[in-house]
């Protein structure tokens, strides 16, 4: 029997209680007469504080807190594709169907339906011998989602009765297990505490790309499967879009996107769009890969601590079938300052701005859910996890970029000055990194071409030649500079407006397919050889600088497609004609000085 | 029955601290009645125990520890409302002022609202046309967004809000169901009145709700107001079927308020002072904007917010931008150069425009024509840093141009009357005679079929 407490203190979602004798620190309780769900923190003698994940307008105290028994869990089985969740797993879409337009109070604990009946295909056969992580049935979830129906970690046995393959509620037991003389019944869900990271056989090293159609993350700044990533960027520059970009566009089988703090709009503008958007790769509706935990910026700060752990928890239990899940939380600045709020009304010592001195080891613990690994049953899966981080006044130096900073793999900062001069995306490619460029090396080599990766560096090159050129430029000018300088001022030029900035809202360039963007930049590569041989034998820029070459070369992006490669090659070819001819006319006009 | 206590243990500041309190509720109105007869109310904000601390919304000057009865309500702070309240004025805490006495209706609402279900959210799509060119071809305003003005102090930013109020255009049919709720935190006895005298000349009086806690009324009652006035118009919105314009004026008084409650109750300060919370508590008020499935009205917030210092970064303005769905920022330099509305556009934005605007709502070039433009004006910044380096007449020719723009952007665009109407028509086929002074290869931003359609038209 759970225990039962008495309130004794309330300030805000921080509830203290004391007979608390009978909990254990993070069990869930529900909190006094609308039964508001909590979860306690911390227990001293017989008093326990509790932080409730709903709105505490009206308790008052000697209410009582009862026990669950049990931690903060989520349900995982069929039904959680393709909806909506708030921080602790409620469905929200069922809290508008039953005809809350806005969220109540003392709902309870309710989670994926439990009266929908799903198509059961069995795959256990009475006397096979299962072990955790198993998969012993599956049901399409989706048109997209096969949902593997696996024993939950912990449960092992024979098999000593199986259902028949037909429909069943995710209540109905479809398996029994026995194990010296215990029976485990086994149904088509399981629970897991979200703050405890799933089991897996073993981590396996990182070498693939996550493909996200994005030119200047794939190209310069690549993510990986089972990488972590931060974009940090002030408000305005693309923080939003670019996750929602990632969250259509990457190649993964499952998206989790966590709405952690942020704008309810934001939420359901996913919810119109992506029904209507397609898988590039498939042809589905994007919706049917997608989960979306959303705890808006005016929802219940206590369960925003806790959607992030929900979210992930989710993402590893489709892991666990050998699904690549990419996990979105936007905004993890939002989930620290949750943490800094509670920590506050719990008179903790503060660090850095106010924020407790675990943050760094919290954000490092979530981002450490991430990798590539190898499940217990064999399969392989892995989470890759982006995070958008909201620094105060733009600042970089604050402590969740910091923290943040020191862990993950890739580093896409935003920057306010591109999003002024409305560049987008507005990752700044001198101060953005990505780790996984040693390890994904021979991934491009293999799958898109041998000399990808010299390109990428000779592209980077030329960039940053031209940020220390126009250090020089602000000051006095750009005509001043000698020719072969100036030509790569124009080529940097065509890199940034022609390759860098990509139409999130163009069809033709909203996902660019690897193989464009390598066609893309041997266009921009020829360009620059062909000009800068020019320049060294003499020939003045403004003959080099053809203007409608070079301005079709940076349109190039909206005119060519996927089902016409060709049209690069006659770029190509229309670049060697052009500087064919310049040559050959001066080498003539040379030949007539001389 | 109800409990009156007759004796306070602490007063300070905005707070009163009593014992042996039983029963109390959390976020429950208590009523205090002072030895003159002079009624004030508060709000529990913390209980310990039979321990209470209580928010007074009047603050505590004159209370004495045992010369007063305090009577718990139990229940939040919640407001009478019906279609009466059009037209009205009130105070910061609801109670009427323009002397046509009280509010009667069988229903009262809870102040604090609840947060929208997203999955009940509709998305907003529909553009209000506010006739300012900066806003209308670069800014656009969304009916049922949140933007708000970021402004500095001497910045005419109660012009601008009074100009969207008279000129966004609500079409003939939707005229009838259109209202104005204006929320004063802590601003002047003759802002008040400027706003006053424009809904009067624009003839919208009767369609105007004011809620007014001015710069000399009690500085902890400027929290109440505009959750007082967001359920008013919520109300107005989600069960009388209008749209409503919220302007909430300003923030930063607001924010003032709510760290001076925080340092009394000795709370961990974050940024300034400010308290962790506010991120979430300033999310309370902006994501009461927006509209519902299911029902016609829609709230579309103007909040206006002085920015300290003129600094973007201050975290008033800072955690503002993170929740509200872009803004409109007040430059001084530009309107010391006489350029009234003085809006920068670059740091601006309108995050709702991309879905409200173009074909099928104001024209097919709008979103590339508005984009060559952002990015034209941003160029023209960088050249015109390099022009006080080495001077303009050193430019190179395409350089030059740019300058020109960049001049006839400020004069011609951005400048407009306090009186000036301009239709979404005329401000784009503005943009575009703009950017017949740049070459045409520099417009990389338009589509080619869209350049041929309406350059030099």
């Amino acid at each position: 029997m759970a225990g039962q407490g008495n309130i004794i203190y309330i300030n805000g979602p921080v509830v203290k209680a004391d007979h608390m004798e009978d909990f254990t620190v993070r069990e869930m309780v529900m909190v006094g007469e609308k039964k508001l769900i909590g979860e306690v923190i911390s227990l001293e003698k017989d008093r326990g504080t509790i932080q409730v994940y709903e709105e505490t307008s009206g308790l008052r105290v000697g209410e009582k807190v009862s026990g669950t028994g049990r931690p903060l869990s989520v349900k995982l089985g069929p039904g959680i594709i393709g909806n909506i969740f708030d921080g602790i797993e409620r469905p929200l879409s069922k809290i508008y169907d039953s005809g809350f337009k806005f969220i109540p109070e003392g709902i309870g604990l309710i989670s994926i339906d439990e009266s929908k009946l799903w198509d059961v295909e069995m795959l256990a056969k009475e006397g096979d011998i299962l072990k955790p992580g198993d998969v012993f049935a599956k049901v399409q979830e989706t048109s997209m989602v096969v949902h593997k129906v696996m024993v939950p970690p912990g449960i092992s046995g024979r098999v000593v009765s199986v259902a028949k393959s037909g429909s069943y509620t995710i209540h109905d037991t479809l398996v029994v297990l026995e194990k010296d003389g215990m029976r485990n019944e086994l149904k088509m869900y399981q629970e897991w505490p979200v703050r405890k990271p799933r089991p897996v056989a073993q981590r396996m090293p990182i070498e693939k790309l996550l493909v996200t159609g994005q030119r200047v993350i794939d190209t310069f700044f690549p993510l990986a499967k089972g990488g972590t990533a931060a974009i940090p960027g002030g408000f305005g520059t693309g923080k939003t879009i670019t996750q929602h970009q990632l969250a259509k566009w990457s190649d993964a089988d499952i998206i989790v996107y966590i709405g952690c703090g942020e704008r309810g709009n934001e939420m359901t503008e996913v919810l119109e769009d992506f029904p209507k958007l397609k898988d590039p790769r498939t042809g589905n509706p994007l919706m049917d890969r997608t989960v979306l935990i959303a705890n808006t910026s005016n929802m219940p700060v206590a369960a925003r601590e806790a959607s992030i752990y929900t979210g992930i928890t989710i993402a590893e239990y489709f892991r666990d079938m050998g699904y690549n899940v990419a996990i979105m939380a936007d905004s993890t600045s939002r989930w620290a300052e949750a943490l800094r709020e509670i920590a506050g009304r719990l008179e903790e010592m503060p660090a850095e701005e106010g924020y407790p001195a675990y943050l760094a080891s919290r954000l490092a613990a979530f981002y450490e859910r991430a990798g590539y690994v190898r499940n217990l049953n064999g399969t392989e899966g892995s989470i890759t996890v982006i995070g958008a981080v909201s620094p105060a006044g733009g600042d970089f130096s604050e402590p969740v970029t910091q923290s943040t900073k020191r862990i993950v793999g890739a580093f896409l900062a935003l920057d306010r000055e591109l999003a002024h001069a409305r560049h987008f995306p507005s990752i700044n490619w001198l101060s953005s990194y990505s780790g996984y460029v040693p390890m994904l090396g021979d991934w491009f080599r293999q799958n898109v071409a041998s000399d990808i990766m010299a390109l990428r560096s000779k592209m980077l090159k030329i960039l940053q030649e031209e940020n220390k050129l126009m250090d020089i430029v602000k000051l006095v000018g750009e005509d001043v500079l000698p020719d072969d300088q100036r030509v790569i001022l124009e080529i940097a030029r065509i890199i940034k407006t022609g390759y860098l900035q990509q139409n999130a809202y163009h069809p033709q360039d909203s996902y660019v397919p690897l193989s464009r963007q390598y066609s893309m930049l041997k266009v921009i590569d020829r360009l620059y050889d062909r000009a800068y041989s020019c320049v060294r034998r003499g020939i003045p820029l403004s003959k080099i600088k053809d203007e409608a070459l070079f301005s079709d070369i940076i349109m190039m992006k909206y005119n060519t497609s996927d089902e016409k490669p060709e049209l690069f090659q006659e770029l190509c070819d229309r670049i060697d004609r052009y500087y064919d001819s310049l040559e050959s006319m001066y080498k003539e006009g040379a030949a007539d000085e001389g | 029955m109800k409990v009156k206590y007759l004796k306070l243990d602490k007063a300070e500041g905005p707070l009163i601290v009593m014992n042996e309190v039983r029963d109390a509720v959390y976020d429950e109105i208590v009523e205090i009645e002072m030895a003159d007869g002079e009624f004030r109310t508060g709000k529990v904000v913390q209980i310990d125990r039979d321990r209470v601390i209580i928010q007074v919304f009047q603050g505590t000057s004159g209370i004495s520890l045992n010369d007063v009865s305090v009577s718990f309500t139990g229940k939040p702070m919640e407001i009478p409302l019906s279609r009466e309240i059009l037209g009205r004025v009130f105070n910061g805490t609801a109670m009427p002022i323009d002397g046509a006495g009280e509010i009667y209706s069988n229903n009262t609402y809870n102040i604090n609202g609840r947060p929208m279900n997203p999955v009940a959210r509709l998305y907003p799509r529909n553009y209000i046309q506010t006739g300012i060119s900066s806003i209308d071809g670069l800014i656009t305003l969304i009916r049922g967004q949140k933007l708000p003005i970021f402004s500095g102090d001497g910045l005419p930013h109660n012009q601008l809000a009074a100009q969207i109020v008279r000129q966004a255009r609500i079409s003939d049919e939707e005229a009838g169901k259109f209202a104005v709720v204006f929320a004063a935190m802590g601003i002047k006895h003759d802002e008040a009145d400027f706003f006053r005298k424009v809904f009067e000349e624009a003839g919208v009086m009767d369609r105007v709700i004011m809620f007014l806690n001015l710069a000399d009324d009690p500085v902890v009652e400027r929290i109440i107001t505009p959750r007082c006035a967001l359920t008013a118009a919520e109300y107005l919105a989600f069960e009388c079927d209008m749209h409503v314009l919220v302007i909430m004026t300003d923030i930063t008084s607001y924010c003032e308020a709510l760290r001076e409650i925080s340092s009394a109750r000795e709370e961990v300060p974050s940024r300034k002072g400010y308290p962790g919370y506010l991120y979430s508590d300033l999310a309370s008020l902006y994501e009461r904007a927006g509209m519902l499935k299911g029902s016609k009205g829609s709230i579309t917030q103007i909040p206006i917010l002085t920015m300290p210092n003129d600094d973007i970064t201050h975290p008033v303005p800072d955690l503002t931008g993170y929740i509200t769905e872009g803004q409109i920022v007040l430059n001084r330099s530009l309107y010391q150069m006489g350029i009234y509305p003085p809006i920068n556009v670059l740091p601006s934005l309108s995050r709702l425009m991309k879905d409200g605007i173009g074909k099928e709502y104001t024209r097919e070039d709008h979103p590339d024509v508005a984009n060559q433009v952002f990015s034209a004006y941003s160029r023209v910044q960088e050249i015109r840093a390099l022009a006080q380096v080495i001077g303009e007449d050193e430019l190179s020719e395409t350089d030059k141009k740019y300058m020109e723009f960049g001049r006839q952007f400020e004069e011609r665009f951005a400048k407009q009357d306090f009186e000036e109407n301009r239709d979404i028509n005329t401000t784009l086929d503005l943009m575009w005679e703009l950017l017949t002074i740049l070459p045409e290869q520099e417009l990389t931003r338009i589509d080619p079929s869209l350049v041929k359609k309406y350059l030099r038209k």
